[in-house]
């Protein structure tokens, strides 16, 4: 519909799907019973964090509240992850009727998509592809002849903060605040969206959602790991010749990810993004899953002519540029760790201090309010970690 | 769990307010936690930091406090929770299960370390060239956590530049650890809000609409940031300088007045528990300063007092004899600069309700460099008028350029208590250990009911005084038990009264009898009357007034910009708490208890001006050249 829709290959989440199926499974149902699908299924957020989808829905459905709302986090701002906007151009359908299906199951009558700020392109026709569902009486009242089940879907833009994409910062947002990420608890789920109970899910999430409803949570379970139900949509990109997004199933090794996109003299995959962390090439023979290399898709590749430090600093600027500013760990830590990272470069460093950031990286990870400034440090460490001996002993050239 | 109750713009800074439970039978009862493996018990819903506090366990804090809602960005209170991965917050945690915490672990030790490290890091100045020394909660912190050197570097150039538009705030970013308390105090504790964040990540800062400067922006000059700032990047502007030029150029005839707020409180700066009232040791160290005269502000309180309520009578026979619908009604007091600027910017059209009587500082002002210098025969050209206030917006408020009726500035400088203090320490003088003095004459010792100005509904409590005894010729002490109007009194945010004035009539003292032709109109009249401190709670009655509801129907109404009235000024000891402000009013209200004198009408020295000086009365042409004056429409946008 938006463009010419690559043919894409996957057992799950790009399987066969006709738009409404999903909502009819759904409405066929009992609320409680496609929440026990979903437990069935074992599905855990796509967003990266990995929350289990079944019992967030479970706490908002209990609630007593009158009103209630579905947010589809689109932000998608992690650096390397393009996966969600190849879903809302190419498979809006599942998304969409994801969210029909949460509203459904929780008994919200409004979803709103928060669309990352750079997508605007992507807007309109998603509008249009929600007016045509109108039209189908997927949206609206009454949908699909069910009495007393009315819900629409409206899309609100994001303006480029990364912060945007941590689920209460999002919700700031939406209200119309600095986008700053809350004390939790309360969590969305209790005091959301103007303090209402709110499932906020990544587009992802939503989309598996649709095509669990269809085929059940058995079926999604024979994919992937134990602990990592399903499949994941990964958004490959770096030194390789087939670089996009690959539906693959949770367990695969990183070394077949190299095998399949044709990466050659890799040095380094930085896995989860920016917030991510970065192996080298002993620990290709990990497997991507919530065990063992947790994503929420993003996948890095650098071959032997990238630098390390270059790749760190990087990544440091961007967080010490996208911290929100409110915590202080966050806000500072990540400048003091990115002077470090300058330090090493021009060589004006003592290990001890070098030790010292690594150990603020470490009271980062456990201090700060919300996954910015909890997760910004994982490069510092596995990087440092990871590349030592080129970092530190000169292999790699840090002068340049 | 639907805390947010109130949902208004901007909420940012306003993450998730928890309620403490106070009523623990209403919210559904008790937990036990377990803190450091000791139980205790606590009301469900309270944060870990109020179990701490129970339990009898210190956890250090910098953006939480006790007026403000929750923040939880400094991160320096966290704790351990047995099963979390990270540590929480404990400001900001509160508890709805049996959790096990932990308060002093190797991993939170090491965390507030790193978050002191970390703000001294980013934190320009050294501690010995900073008026916060000795008063500085992230002095106090280093301290407490043995900070031996800049872990992590320090900076050594200012990252901002020093704002010093303000004649009230002066805002050195440079310091600011974005803590957000003022942001919090601007936005919810007062809702004026001029201070948010500004730019993202290591950008981040404190600043106002557009980045302007203080005084360009719709602020009030409360000074309640000041109040709460941990640092000295928010500080008064302290004209103390001067003040002592003055002094020591042996042609200027120096004279000060004193509100009655500093005396309750100015004892906390000498380390003495809040609440002990040193008016008279004041007095004798003011003198040994240099000082030429101590003149009491409490006298333009009853003065004040007389002219604030003629003009309501006057006000009052206009519209409900005369039908004068021209006559605004209710009458908002004017004591207080803050009030006024946040009624000019955010209700211009009220301002007619407004008394045109100026505050007492005013007043004073210009009957210093009038009827006294003509008295004493001083230049009036050499006269330098300091006014001791617990209040940062009379330093705004003595330079607004209509403040000269006496042909001078009326009143040229206006000093902090904090601003006192330090003059007083700087002259070697121990205020606790002074002897006793009195005011000075011509003025004297002034009445109780001047003094409770000081507090919230004191205004309002010295004019229904003075009011009752005019019109129904009773004494106070007949209709209120020792005079005293308690339900004005207090700290609830909002107080509203009604007085039956009754049958019996007069006679009406002849200081007011002219002013209306007869006085039956009054009869069986019930006067009714409302209190508001706080602009937050201002702003409450004022859009309920708009609404044309109850508060409309008042006929008088006293306003004050500061939580807790003067005695929460923005001039006053840091820190403050409710605790503090409490025992602030105490203090004042013990002290009127004690005076013989509790009623502005039968201060001598009143009668004696209306005799002596404003001949013509009360709201007389003198009087209103000298004590009154107009306001601005200033709405919200400034040129």
């Amino acid at each position: 519909m938006i463009m010419e829709k690559t043919k894409r290959e996957g057992s799950v989440i790009f399987s066969e799907y006709k738009r409404g199926e999903g909502i009819k499974a759904a409405l066929g149902k009992k609320r409680e019973d496609i929440l026990l699908e979903l437990r069935e299924s074992k599905i855990k957020g796509r967003g990266g964090a990995g929350f289990p989808t079944a019992t967030k829905w479970m706490v908002v459905a209990a609630s007593t509240a009158e009103i209630k709302y579905v947010i589809c986090n689109a932000d998608e701002g992690e650096p390397g992850t393009f996966k969600d906007r190849v879903l809302l151009v190419d498979y809006p359908e599942l998304v969409f009727d994801g969210m029909v299906i949460a509203g459904y199951t929780i008994g919200a009558s409004r979803g709103i998509v928060y669309l990352r700020g750079e997508y605007e392109y992507v807007r309109k026709p998603l509008e249009d592809y929600l007016e045509s569902m109108r039209k189908d009486n997927l949206l609206g009242n009454n949908i699909l002849g069910k009495d007393g089940f009315d819900f629409d879907i409206t899309i609100r833009m994001g303006s480029g903060a990364y912060i945007c994409g941590e689920e209460t910062a999002l919700i700031e947002s939406l209200e119309g605040n600095r986008g700053e990420a809350r004390n939790k608890p309360p969590y969305p789920v209790n005091t959301g969206f103007f303090g209402r109970p709110t499932v906020v899910n990544n587009v992802e999430t939503l989309a598996a959602v649709s095509h669990i409803l269809v085929k059940g949570g058995d079926w999604f379970r024979q994919h992937g790991t134990d602990k990592s139900t399903g499949s994941k949509l990964f958004s490959i990109s770096g030194d390789c010749e087939k670089p996009g997004v690959y539906e693959l199933p949770w367990g695969t090794k990183l070394s077949e990810i190299l095998f399949l996109v044709g990466a050659k003299n890799t040095k380094a995959i930085q896995v989860g993004g920016a917030s991510g962390i970065c192996l080298n090439k002993t620990q290709f023979d990990r497997t991507l899953a919530y065990e063992d290399a947790a994503t929420g898709g993003s996948i890095m590749i650098f071959n032997e002519s990238r630098n390390m430090i270059h790749i760190l600093k990087n990544f440091m600027e961007f967080f010490v540029e996208e911290s929100c500013g409110q915590c202080t760990p966050c806000r500072i830590g990540n400048v003091k760790l990115l002077e470090g990272v300058k330090m090493i470069q021009s060589g004006e460093y003592t290990f001890d201090y070098i030790e010292k950031l690594i150990d603020l990286g470490r009271t980062m990870q456990v201090a700060s309010k919300c996954g910015l400034g909890q997760s910004s440090p994982n490069p510092f460490i596995s990087i440092l970690e990871n590349f030592k001996d080129e970092i530190f002993n000169g292999n790699g050239g840090y002068n340049g | 769990m639907d805390s947010r109750k109130d949902y208004r713009a901007p909420l940012s800074q306003q993450p998730l307010t928890i309620e403490k439970p106070t009523d623990l039978t209403a919210i559904g009862g008790t937990i036990t936690v377990e803190i450091n493996e000791k139980k205790v018990v606590v009301p469900l819903g309270t944060t870990i930091l109020d179990a701490c506090k129970m339990a009898g366990i210190s956890i250090p804090t910098l953006c939480h406090h006790e007026d403000l809602c929750i923040a939880g960005v400094c991160r320096i209170c966290v704790v351990e929770v047995e099963g979390m991965r990270t540590l929480q917050a404990s400001c900001a945690f509160p508890i709805t299960a049996p959790i096990k915490i932990k308060t002093s672990t190797p991993m939170v030790r090491k965390a507030r370390r790193h978050i002191i490290d970390l703000m001294l890091s980013e934190h320009y100045g050294e501690c010995y060239s900073c008026v916060r020394n000795g008063n500085c909660e992230l002095q106090n912190l280093a301290k407490e956590y043995g900070v031996d050197g800049y872990t992590f570097g320090h900076v050594d150039k200012p990252r901002y530049e020093i704002d010093r538009s303000s004649y009230a705030v002066i805002r050195d970013m440079s310091k600011c650890i974005l803590c957000k308390r003022c942001v919090r105090t601007c936005i919810d504790l007062q809702e004026v809000g001029v201070l948010e964040s500004i730019g993202r990540g290591d950008m981040t800062h404190i600043s106002t609409f557009l980045e302007k400067p203080l005084s360009d922006v719709i602020c009030i000059n409360c000074g309640q940031c000041i109040n709460r700032c941990p640092t000295a990047a928010l500080r008064a502007n302290d004209p103390s300088d001067e003040i002592w030029r003055a002094i020591d150029d042996p042609k200027k005839h120096v004279v000060i007045q004193t509100a009655p707020s500093p005396r309750a409180a100015i004892c906390e700066e000498f380390g003495m528990e809040a609440g002990t009232s040193l008016t008279q040791e004041l007095n004798t160290a003011l003198k040994r300063i240099g000082f030429d005269k101590v003149f009491d502000t409490n006298f333009t309180a009853d003065l004040t007092i007389i002219e604030e309520g003629t003009e309501l009578i006057i006000r009052l026979y206009k519209a409900l004899v005369g039908k004068d619908a021209s006559v605004s009604l209710p009458q908002f007091t004017s004591c207080s600069p803050g009030w006024v600027k946040y009624l000019e910017h955010y209700y211009p059209e009220y301002l007619d309700n407004l008394s045109s009587a100026k505050s007492p500082q005013q007043m004073f002002g210009s009957l210093i460099k009038t009827f006294y210098a003509q008295k004493n025969g001083v230049n009036p050209e050499d006269i330098v008028s300091v006014a001791l206030m617990p209040c940062s917006a009379k330093k705004f408020e003595c330079n607004r350029p209509e403040m000269a009726d006496s042909g001078y500035k009326d009143v040229d400088y206006g000093l902090t208590t904090r601003e006192m203090a330090k003059m007083i320490k700087e002259a070697g003088i121990n205020l606790p250990e002074m002897p006793k003095s009195h005011f000075d004459d011509p003025f004297g010792e002034a009445s109780g009911a001047g003094l409770i100005f000081g507090a919230t509904g004191g205004v309002m409590e010295a004019a229904i005084r003075t009011i009752v005894e005019f019109i129904t010729g009773a004494k106070a002490e007949d209709i209120f038990a020792n005079a005293n109007v308690v339900d004005v009194r207090g700290f609830d945010g909002i107080k509203y009264m009604e007085i039956p004035l009754g049958d019996k009539f007069g006679p009406v003292p002849g200081l007011i009898a002219h002013l209306v032709p007869n006085w039956d109109w009054l009869k069986g009249a019930t006067l009714k009357v409302a209190v508001a401190h706080g602009t937050a709670n201002a702003k409450k009655v004022m859009d309920d007034i708009k609404a044309g509801g109850k508060f409309s129907e008042c006929h008088f109404i006293e306003f004050m910009a500061c939580p807790g009235g003067c005695l929460g000024g923005g001039g006053q000891p840091i820190p403050t708490t409710p605790e503090i402000r409490m025992k602030r009013a105490q203090a004042i209200y013990a002290e009127d208890e004690s005076l013989e004198l509790r009623k502005s009408h039968e201060n001598p020295h009143i009668t004696k001006i209306y005799e002596e000086f404003l001949t013509e009365g009360p709201c007389s042409h003198l009087s209103h050249k000298l004590l009154h004056t107009h306001y601005v429409k200033r709405g919200k946008y400034i040129i």
